[in-house]
C-alpha cells in the first residue's frame, strides 16, 4: 500500500497527523501541501503530533516530508511533538536538526551585472600582473644562482626533462615539420610556375623553413606538448602538497622544478628548431623533384646558394625565445595551480593559451626587429 | 537457467557471505582462503595491519575487482557470477565513503549528493533539492550545499562524502578508514553518526580501519587479516577478541602491543 496521509484535531490548537503505508521516496509519497494549506488556514494551531504507528515502510521519503513539515512549523512557531513517528525516523529527524542551518553562508546569490563583471575580470587581471612579474623575478634569481653554482636540483631531473622534451619530441616535430614543408612548397610552386620561375621554391622553402616556420611551427607543438605537461605536472604536485614539502624540507621549488624545466626547454629548442628546418627543407625538395621537375642536386645548389648563416641564426634565436616562453608559461600555470582536479585542468589549458599567446607577440616583435636591424 | 547456478543457500540474517575468497593482483596473492558472513545491521569492521589487504578486500565486496577465486554473495545471489543487469542492481544497494573523501572537485556538495538521485531515480528537480538538503542536514552541513569540496575542511568533506553515499538511501554502506586524518571529536561523531545510521535505518555497515577506539565503540563483528600468513586469523566481536583470542598476534594488535 503507498503511502498514506490524514489528519485529525483533537482539540482545535493540535493538528493529529496519521501516517500509514509504505513511504518509499521512488512511489512518489504524499506531498506536504495539505499541511501547509492546513496551517495557512487554521492560525489557531500550535501543536503537530504524529501517529506512524501504520508505517510498514519508510525512506528517505519520508524523512523529506517530515523536514518540510518541521520547516513549516517553524516558520509558524509552531511545536512538534515527535513521539508518534517511527522510532527510527524520530531519531532521523533528530539528526537533521541538530545543527542548525549556516545562515549567511550562502554564496553571493544575485546576478552581477556586466559592468561589474568586467570590473571584476579587469581588476583580477590587474592583479594577476603582479603575480607574473613575482614569478619572473624568481626565475631570474634562480637563474643566478644557477650561474654562481648554487642553485639545488637533480642533475637526473634536468636529464629526464631533457629527454622528454627533446628525443619523445622528435616524431611529431617530423610530421609537423614535413607537411608544413610540403605546403609551403606546393602553395609557392603553384605562383612560381606561372612565371616558369620553379627553380625558386628552394629560395622560398629554405627562407621560410628556417626564418619563421620552423621555429614557430615547433613552438606552438611544444606549448601544446610540453608546456602543457610542465603546467599538469607541476599542478598535481601542488593538489599532492608536494611543492609545500620541497618548501618546508628548505628545498626552492623553483630552482628544483622550474629550472631544470626552463633549462631543458632553452636547450633543446635551438636543436628541434634546426632539426624541423632540415625536416621542411626536404619535404620541399620531394615536392619539387616529383611534381615540377626539379633536379635533386639542383634544387640543393639553390638552396645552399640561398642560404646565409644570419636566416639559420634568427630561427635559432626566435627557437629559443619561443622555448623560454612556453617553459615559464608552463611552469608559472603549474605553480600557481589551486588544490583540485578542477584547477589542474584549468592551469594545463592556461598554460597552452598563455605559451602560444607570448609565442605570437614575441614573433611579431622579433620579426619588425630583426626586418629593421636589417638581418 | 542462471540463476540457479547463482542462488547458494545460506542463513537468512546473513547479508553478505564471502565464501573461499582469494584476492590477487596477477600471480601476487594478497589474501587467500576468506570465509566469514556479515549479518543484517551488523557494524563489521576489516582490521589489521598495514598493507594486508583491507582496502583491497573492500575492494572486492564493492564490485570494483574480481576475486582470483572464491565468491562474495548478497543475500545468497554471488556477484561475479550473477548476469551484469543483477550486478548492477546488487551496486545500487551500495553506498561507498571513499578513504580521502572522493568528491568530485568540480562539483558543489549539493550537485555531488544530487548526482546519484538524478541518475538512478526519477525525482522532479525540487524533490532532488529537498533529499540532498535532507542528506546535509543529517551529516551537519545544512546550509553548505553551494560550497566546493575545495572550500571547505577535511572533517567536512569525509561527512559530505557520507551524505553522498547515502543519497540512495543503501541497504550496505561501506566505509574505508572513516577516521583517518580526523580529529578525535570529529572522527568521535563520525562514529556516532555510523552507529545512527544502523540504529535507525538498519543499514548493514563495513567499515575498514585500524582505529581501535571506534573499533571497540562500533563494531559488532570483524575480520581480523594477517599480512604475514596472508590470511584472516580470527572473526568475530573484537571486543571478545581483544580479551579472549587464542591468537596472541589478534590481542597485541588490539591492545596497541601490549598483552
Amino acid at each position: 500500500m503507498p503511502g498514506q496521509l490524514s489528519f485529525l484535531f483533537p482539540s482545535p490548537d493540535n493538528l493529529h497527523v496519521i501516517l500509514a503505508g509504505s513511504w518509499l521516496l521512488t512511489n512518489s509519497p504524499p506531498s506536504s501541501d495539505e499541511i501547509a494549506r492546513q496551517l495557512q488556514s487554521r492560525s489557531d494551531i500550535n501543536r503537530i503530533s504524529f501517529d506512524g504507528s501504520d508505517v510498514t515502510q519508510w525512506d528517505s521519503g519520508l524523512l523529506t516530508f517530515l523536514a518540510r513539515i518541521y520547516q513549516l512549523a517553524s516558520q509558524h512557531k509552531i511545536d512538534i511533538d515527535p513521539g508518534g513517528l517511527p522510532d527510527g525516523a524520530r531519531r532521523m529527524m533528530d539528526l537533521a536538526t541538530a545543527v542548525p542551518p549556516k545562515e549567511g553562508m550562502g554564496k553571493g546569490g544575485e546576478e552581477s551585472s556586466l559592468i561589474e563583471r568586467v570590473g571584476l575580470i579587469s581588476l583580477s587581471m590587474w592583479r594577476a600582473a603582479p603575480e607574473m612579474l613575482h614569478f619572473l623575478g624568481e626565475v631570474t634569481l634562480s637563474f643566478g644562482r644557477l650561474f654562481r653554482g648554487t642553485a639545488q636540483f637533480r642533475r637526473s631531473d634536468l636529464m629526464l626533462v631533457i629527454e622528454d622534451v627533446g628525443p619523445h619530441a622528435l616524431p611529431i616535430v617530423s610530421l609537423i615539420s614535413f607537411l608544413i614543408g610540403l605546403i609551403v612548397a606546393y602553395m609557392g610552386a603553384v605562383q612560381l610556375a606561372q612565371f616558369g620561375a620553379q627553380i625558386y621554391i628552394a629560395n622560398l622553402v629554405s627562407l621560410g623553413m628556417t626564418r619563421e616556420m620552423g621555429a614557430l611551427m615547433t613552438g606552438i607543438i611544444m606549448a601544446g606538448r610540453t608546456g602543457a605537461a610542465f603546467a599538469a605536472q607541476l599542478g598535481t604536485m601542488q593538489v599532492n602538497e608536494e611543492i609545500d614539502a620541497f618548501r618546508t624540507m628548505g628545498f626552492n621549488p623553483i630552482d628544483f622544478l622550474v629550472l631544470p624545466r626552463m633549462l631543458a626547454l632553452i636547450l633543446m629548442m635551438p636543436l628541434l628548431v634546426l632539426y624541423s628546418g632540415i625536416v621542411g627543407i626536404t619535404a620541399g625538395m620531394f615536392v619539387s623533384v616529383t611534381a615540377f621537375d626539379i633536379g635533386t642536386f639542383e634544387y640543393y645548389q639553390q638552396t645552399v646558394r640561398s642560404m646565409a648563416w644570419s636566416h639559420i641564426w634568427v630561427g635559432v634565436i626566435k627557437g629559443t625565445v619561443y622555448g623560454i616562453l612556453i617553459a615559464f608559461a608552463g611552469c608559472l600555470r603549474g605553480m600557481q595551480c589551486g588544490r583540485s582536479a578542477q584547477a589542474v585542468g584549468e592551469a594545463t589549458t592556461s598554460a597552452v593559451v598563455t605559451g602560444i599567446l607570448f609565442i605570437v607577440i614575441a614573433a611579431s616583435l622579433l620579426t619588425i626587429l630583426f626586418q629593421q636591424l636589417g638581418i | 537457467m542462471a540463476a540457479a547456478d547463482v542462488q547458494h543457500k545460506i542463513d537468512p540474517d546473513d547479508h553478505i557471505t564471502v565464501q573461499d575468497l582469494t584476492m590477487a593482483y596477477g600471480d601476487f596473492i594478497i589474501q587467500r582462503d576468506l570465509n566469514f558472513s556479515i549479518r543484517r545491521g551488523d557494524i563489521f569492521i576489516i582490521m589489521g595491519g598495514s598493507g594486508c589487504g583491507k582496502s583491497t578486500l573492500l575492494r572486492h565486496l564493492i564490485g570494483l575487482k574480481v576475486p582470483a577465486n572464491g565468491r562474495v554473495l548478497f543475500d545468497g545471489i554471488s556477484y561475479w557470477e550473477s548476469p551484469p543487469a543483477d550486478q548492477e542492481r546488487i551496486k545500487r544497494g551500495f553506498g561507498m565513503s571513499f578513504q580521502s573523501g572522493a568528491l568530485w572537485s568540480s562539483l558543489t556538495l549539493a550537485e555531488n549528493v544530487a548526482l546519484p538521485l538524478g541518475e538512478y531515480t526519477d525525482l522532479a528537480p525540487a524533490d532532488i533539492a529537498e533529499v540532498v538538503s535532507l542528506k546535509l542536514s543529517l551529516v551537519g552541513l545544512a546550509g553548505f550545499g553551494e560550497f566546493y569540496p575545495s572550500e571547505i575542511s577535511g572533517g567536512m568533506q569525509k561527512r559530505a562524502a557520507l551524505a553522498r553515499a547515502i543519497a540512495l538511501d543503501p541497504e550496505i554502506l561501506f566505509f574505508d578508514e572513516p577516521s583517518a586524518g580526523l580529529d578525535p571529536i570529529s572522527s568521535r561523531r563520525l562514529d556516532d553518526l555510523i552507529q545512527e545510521l544502523r540504529d535507525s535505518l538498519g543499514t548493514t555497515i563495513i567499515v575498514v580501519t585500524h582505529e581501535l577506539a571506534s573499533i571497540f565503540t562500533i563494531g559488532d563483528n570483524s575480520v581480523f587479516l594477517d599480512a604475514e600468513t596472508r590470511t584472516m586469523i580470527t572473526t568475530g566481536d573484537p571486543r571478545t577478541l581483544r580479551d579472549e583470542s587464542p591468537d596472541p598476534g589478534v590481542r597485541y594488535f588490539l591492545n596497541r602491543g601490549k598483552i
